[in-house]
């Protein structure tokens, strides 16, 4: 089963630069969303077969992430058949400064996409840390070409940092791994492969220091990737210049297995006693994450951007719940989810909105509820449910996480976190509700054209199943979500 | 101690060092490829004569790639982008050898400061590995020129496989098969980057790559 998933994505990436019809390349795309989405439903079942003497498995956690990963698979590709159409090739103007550029080739585009959701895969099911660095540097090589799909000078410059500050950061990542080697060897004998089962089981003979070393160096590589602050700095270009079909899958995805990367150090950590040294740093990343994102979405005028920056401070929020621990670690696995499926929907509304006001300014956009009723709608949704408000799950998952804080006494950390949480909201209102509202400048619709169902239906569905989230979690749900939490020494 | 693999760490250092003064871009990619060629040497030096073949065929992989097919990648994007030199850095080349005899220096301290669990060949191998990654970290941060910083990010690699060459026994084949086709391929897509960044900017100082703000 574990084949199967990774092998579908990565076959068909070989097949779409094989063929050569583009209508045939791009229903490939989808039928890759539906059936890696399929086998991860199976997958819900039945346990999946360990491989590879147990490199390759799926705990709890793992097939929370890539349930993640396959369900926004699965509403970007539906999303991306209609932007390609749209796109087409030839010159193009861009909308900002009106040069004009060409697209990255269709074929290139539909590897890549399906390229990199089979390396997000392997980061889900693989328990070796030399695999998951593997895997994490590759989702990097895989995502990059995405990010420079409109080849203009913007893009180019969001690629190259990206690729430049992330492979930095994940080559630290490396060095965490070796690290963790030192630290699972013993002396004149065979050490403890680094597989995450076999360390947790010795976790008692791990060299300490050199474990808070390695944890420390896992913590700063995969936390660029993570785009925790202050080594974020490469998301808000990336998230701002890459088609919204890939902000989301970037925003929504990517961050999130970087984020079950440092859980993997975190979860040996646990085990050798060494839990509430990486506690307290992951609350300093998530704290200041949440902070450096407050400050920048006041006053933001692109919305792309502003969505960025909110992917920063919701990654904040996962670090900080897994630092406050206890009952916040379900709030942080709930979080992951609600994040993800809402910073994927917003993404793809906000690529709508792109599309009809060729305009990312805040300022210039009004009126969305009179031009596109359907995203105007999504939109404001996209907004309740992104900054923790009821019904959506979010409020759910926050409220989870502050609950954990004032139980543990931290009152302090408590305060602080809902007083940016409140600075957010008016921020994003403000901006959010500037644009729905009003009028707009000129007919920008031309009449008798709706809205295509394509465009809606995804954001549609993901906004569908983080309110589905907030108002009943399925028992099936419920108990995956637990034994994440379990898997990670929370509940 | 063991002599023959002192020799190649010192030539670590001395290559590091180069890299910091040389303005050339065609220099420093011949240097860095030296020190790919060290850096394979390495293993098959320390473990003498009782080396597996896997262990031999890997040694001779990272040979043949940081000392051949790497620097032929760079040396190609070079030719193609036209720049030849690094042109006023941010931090010169005085300064720069000033900075990296002072990480040296820190580095050396360092290295006397951590407890190893297990003795090591060289009691060298641990400043020299942590010299080679601040020394690829700073190249990033000094240097203009796109082509210089994808070098720094080669040398912060290097380091980062001396540290493990050195004080892990074997990793296995798979995973080490797989970081060097990663960094194989980042090396690749970096290069098709500049060559597109020298197409729109008609120069690849990434200094210049600041449209994008806050």
């Amino acid at each position: 089963m574990i084949c199967a998933l990774l092998l579908i994505p990565a076959v068909a990436a070989l097949l779409s630069l094989l063929v050569r019809h583009t209508l045939v390349r791009r229903v490939l795309l989808v039928l890759t969303g539906v059936g890696h989405t399929a086998v991860t439903l199976a997958a819900w079942n039945t346990t999946p077969q360990p491989l590879l003497s147990g490199w390759l498995m799926l705990d709890a956690a793992g097939l929370l992430f890539l349930t993640i990963t396959s369900i926004l698979f699965l509403a970007c590709s539906v999303y991306a058949f209609a932007y390609l159409a749209i796109q087409g090739a030839g010159k193009q103007q861009d909308y900002e400064e009106g040069m004009l550029f060409t697209n990255a080739p269709d074929a290139v585009f539909c590897a890549c996409l399906e390229a990199f959701l089979a390396t997000m895969t392997l980061v889900t099911v693989s328990r070796h840390f030399g695999l998951l660095w593997v895997a994490m540097e590759a989702t990097t090589l895989a995502s990059a070409p995405l990010i420079y799909f409109h080849r203009h000078h913007r893009s180019l410059e969001a690629t190259w940092k990206y690729l430049l500050i992330c492979s930095v950061g994940i080559a630290l990542a490396l060095l965490g791994n070796f690290l963790m080697v030192i630290a699972a060897s013993k002396p004149g004998g065979e050490g403890i492969a680094i597989v995450v089962d076999a360390l947790i089981e010795n976790g008692a003979n791990l060299n300490v220091p050199w474990l808070r070393a390695a944890f420390l160096f896992f913590l700063v590589g995969y936390g660029t990737k993570m785009g925790l602050a202050p080594l974020h700095t490469w998301l808000p270009d990336a998230h701002s210049e890459s088609p919204s079909v890939i902000s989301a899958l970037l925003s929504g995805a990517l961050l999130n297995c970087a984020f079950l990367a440092i859980l993997r150090s975190y979860q040996v950590c646990a085990a050798a006693g060494q839990a509430a040294f990486c506690q307290d740093l992951l609350i300093l990343f998530g704290l200041i994450s949440i902070g450096w994102a407050t400050i920048f979405i006041l006053g933001q005028t692109d919305y792309k951007r502003m969505l960025a920056y909110s992917s920063v401070e919701h990654v904040g929020i996962l670090a900080l719940g897994v630092g406050v621990g206890a009952g916040a670690t379900f709030g942080a696995m709930l979080h992951a989810a609600n994040h993800s499926l809402t910073k994927a929907m917003l993404f793809l509304v906000a690529g709508n909105i792109l599309a009809a006001y060729k305009t990312k300014a805040t300022t210039e956009v009004r009126g969305i509820l009179g031009v596109l009723p359907w995203s105007g709608v999504l939109w404001i949704a996209g907004l309740i449910a992104i900054t923790g408000m009821p019904p959506f799950g979010a409020f759910l998952s926050e409220f989870t996480i502050v609950k954990a804080m004032i139980e543990q006494g931290r009152i302090g950390i408590a305060v602080a976190f809902l007083a940016m949480l409140a600075l957010i909201f008016i921020g994003m209102t403000a901006a959010f509700l500037n644009m729905a509202q009003g009028r707009s400048a000129s007919d920008l619709r031309p009449p008798g054209k709706s809205e295509s169902i394509l465009a809606i239906l995804p954001p549609l569905g993901l906004g569908a199943l983080t309110l589905m989230l907030g108002l009943y979690l399925p028992p099936a749900v419920d108990s995956l979500l637990r034994g994440a939490a379990a898997t990670i020494g929370g509940y | 101690m063991n002599n023959a693999a002192d020799i190649v760490l010192v030539f670590l250092v001395l290559t590091n060092l180069m890299l910091l003064g040389l303005s050339r871009l065609g220099a420093c990619i011949r240097t860095v490829a030296l020190q790919g060629i060290a850096l394979g040497l390495l293993p098959l030096l320390t473990k003498g004569g009782h080396m597996e073949l896997h262990g031999t065929a890997f040694a001779i992989a990272i040979i043949l790639l940081k000392g051949g097919v790497f620097p032929w990648m760079l040396m190609r994007t070079l030719r193609e982008v036209n720049a030849q030199r690094e042109i006023e850095p941010f931090i010169g080349y005085g300064k720069s050898l000033a900075v990296g005899t002072l990480i040296l220096v820190v580095c050396i301290w360092l290295g006397s400061r951590l407890p190893l669990p297990e003795p090591v060949m060289s009691s060298l191998i641990v400043p020299v590995a942590f010299f080679t990654i601040m020394s690829g970290l700073f190249l990033i941060v000094s240097r203009r020129k796109a082509l210089t910083q994808v070098l720094g990010y080669l040398v912060l690699e290097n380091g980062i496989y001396a540290f493990g060459v050195a004080l892990v026994d074997k990793q296995p084949l798979l995973v080490e098969l797989g970081i060097l086709l990663d960094i194989f391929v980042a090396i690749f897509v970096m290069g098709i980057a500049i060559f597109h960044i020298n197409r729109e900017f008609d120069h690849i100082d990434t200094d210049k790559l600041s449209g994008l703000r806050s």
